[in-house]
């Protein structure tokens, strides 16, 4: 039977002074807890925004070219300045080269002053083609309207406002005499859509195109042409379609891609994480430090027994090889302890910070535990080397003078 | 590895020899010359004390003799090898192999068992526990039982730990049996008994070294080498 003396001495040094190596090893219990829970919460929220994100990122928003290349990420400008919309033929050409990668359909937007009973606030008005009305949206009360005094509007907007199933709502500002006004009623309150980029109709009006180009004219220049993917990697093909059909001379419409948006807030995510396993990180150079302090103090306790083992004929190296033992079991053992009960206070974790389990048990998020008790017995290593090194290179005889 | 050595094939060759040997500690108040162009022979076989007051320089002697220690200037041979020209790892090893240490403290692991620390030189020494029951043996011849070998140092007599060290001492057959001071902490009677042990370990043919200040000790070697500032006096 093979059996390491060296080893069985470190174990037994560690055995013997139980409680003090227990008290330096919970440091990196805590260490690898923090950092691998961060990490784990990061990665879950991670791919929890990702899946959310992605039912809304598989729109790729058409808007006329302003020149200034601007526009909001997010499709709420509002403003149709006169000369700035997405003509007919315009809007048949990004049907032809993008009809074949998803739902294309326009859109007219504006923002007015409404009144609703005595109270007056502006919202956002679209305007649809009735066919887009019956694939687009989805009513969870009454009916899409058919007139032109008929509109439905988002859950978010009935709620803050009040507004039922027959509510009236008057369009257009009194006040100013040359705005028409328009009264319409709600037939219809949509059901809740969430974020999204090509349309947000939680919080808006919506009329039919008749409705619209009666008030505001106009009929045929959309503020903007949505295309709904089939597929979210078609994205980028569809994009390169469109513009190569319309800005081949001149940059007519401007594409935006709302997997670009994704793909910045995921990384802001990470960056997020980063930051916050940098500051879980700072408990380990805490246990570093009572490491190394628990070796140091071994090995000061221990200058006798040194002095013993080097005058016997133990090596410098076995010496050292003795002490890193020590390093490195403190480091096991916190480690897989701490990676036990992270595994534990991850999963609490990410369920309160993050909503959902549902990712946790996945590679991207479980490889933080292996990761930590990585960096967790690393530190235990390096913290040990300079007590382990001090340890090999005493001198035997004076070593051996001292009590 | 197997780390032996081979000074024993050369049966001519004495254990010690020292010519012209010197040490010197540099202090910021002036070097001490703490071995004064000493030379010293020993044979193989012998039984000698080496005495001499405190301060003589007769722990710096036994520290070159050891191998824990090189001279400043001189020639010290170990079983014929130059231990001036060694490598720490050699002189090391040169411990481990050629020379069996009993020390005034006993100087045992203490998170080792008796038994265990008997068997510790011959772990480093062939990488492998004893299964010769050569450790038994030893402990046995030294008068430590079974049951007395499972304890710890700390739960030992004196006398019973020096015994343990003896064991231990004789493990890998050493040369050189280097004894310092070896019934300083012990009784009359214990230390009569260590005495005993080490003059039958001689009449056995080892070579024994003793260090000691006590003249009644000195008194049961064959040969006495007597120091005083570095120098031998007779």
């Amino acid at each position: 039977m093979k059996k390491d003396i060296i080893l069985q001495i470190s174990v037994r040094s560690i055995r013997l002074n139980f409680l003090r190596s227990l008290l330096a090893a919970i440091g990196i219990v805590i260490g690898v807890v923090a950092i691998s829970s961060m990490g784990m919460m990061g990665a879950n929220m991670t791919m929890s925004v990702t899946e959310e994100l992605s039912a809304m990122a598989n729109v790729l928003v058409v808007k006329p070219d302003s020149g200034g290349g601007g526009g909001g990420m997010m499709g709420g400008g509002g403003s149709s300045s006169d000369d700035d919309y997405i003509d007919k033929d315009q809007f048949d050409d990004i049907e032809r080269a993008a009809g074949k990668y998803g739902n294309v359909y326009p859109l007219y937007q504006e923002s007015d002053t409404i009144k609703i009973g005595d109270e007056e606030r502006r919202a956002t008005i679209y305007g649809m083609r009735d066919e887009d009305m019956a694939t687009i949206l989805t009513v969870a009360n009454g009916t899409l309207p058919q007139t032109s005094n008929a509109v439905v509007v988002g859950p978010t907007f009935a709620e803050n406002n009040d507004l039922t199933i027959g509510s009236r709502i008057t369009i257009g500002d009194e006040d100013d005499e040359e705005a028409i006004i328009q009264k319409v009623r709600v037939v219809g309150i949509l059901e809740e859509k969430g974020m999204s980029m090509d349309l947000n109709s939680d919080n808006a009006i919506i009329m039919t195109e008749k409705a619209y180009t009666g008030l505001y004219g106009g009929e045929g220049e959309y503020d903007q042409v949505n295309v709904i993917l089939y597929d979210i990697d078609d994205a980028d093909t569809a994009t390169e379609a469109i513009e190569d059909q319309l800005n081949r001379k001149e940059d007519e419409v401007q594409v935006q891609d709302s997997s670009r948006m994704m793909e910045s807030i995921t990384s802001t995510v990470s960056t997020l994480t980063t930051f916050v396993m940098a500051i879980a990180g700072i408990s380990l150079l805490v246990a570093a430090t009572s490491i190394f302090n628990v070796m140091m103090m071994s090995v000061t306790e221990r200058i006798r027994e040194i002095g013993i083992l080097r005058s016997i004929g133990t090596r410098k190296s076995e010496v050292l090889r003795m002490f890193i033992y020590e390093a490195v079991i403190l480091g096991l053992v916190g480690a897989i302890i701490g990676a036990i009960m992270s595994v534990i206070l991850g999963w609490l974790v990410v369920l309160a910070m993050v909503g959902t389990t549902k990712y946790f048990f996945t590679f991207a998020s479980l490889i933080y535990v292996p990761v930590s008790m990585a960096i967790g017995i690393v530190i235990c290593i390096v913290s040990g080397v300079y007590p382990a090194w001090r340890a090999a290179n005493l001198d035997p005889i004076e070593a051996l003078r001292s009590d | 590895m197997n780390r032996s050595s081979d000074g024993r094939t050369m049966t001519t060759v004495p254990v010690i020899e020292m010519a012209d040997v010197s040490k010197i500690y540099p202090l910021p108040s002036g070097d001490v010359l703490a071995l004064d162009h000493l030379s010293i022979r020993i044979e193989r076989g012998e039984f000698v004390a080496i005495m001499g007051p405190s301060g003589s320089g007769k722990s710096t002697l036994l520290n070159q003799i050891g191998g824990l220690d090189v001279p400043t200037s001189g020639i010290l041979r170990i079983t014929g090898r130059n231990i001036r020209k060694m490598s720490d790892d050699s002189l090391t090893d040169l411990r481990l192999n050629t020379i069996g240490y009993i020390f005034q403290k006993f100087n045992l692991i203490p998170l080792l068992s008796a038994y265990e620390n008997v068997e510790y030189p011959y772990i480093l020494k062939h990488r492998c526990n004893d299964t010769t029951g050569r450790v038994s043996k030893l402990l046995a011849d030294v008068g430590i039982n079974k049951r007395m070998a499972k304890h710890k140092p700390a739960e030992l007599s004196g006398g019973q730990q020096q015994r343990v060290a003896i064991a231990r001492a004789l493990i890998n057959d050493p040369d050189i049996l280097l004894c310092d001071e070896p019934t300083g902490n012990l009784d009359t009677k214990t230390g009569a008994q260590i005495m005993a042990m080490l003059t039958a370990l001689h009449d056995q043919g080892r070579t024994v070294i003793i260090v000691t200040h006590d003249p009644s000790i000195g008194a049961q070697a064959e040969r006495t080498i007597r120091i005083k500032d570095g120098k031998v006096e007779s």
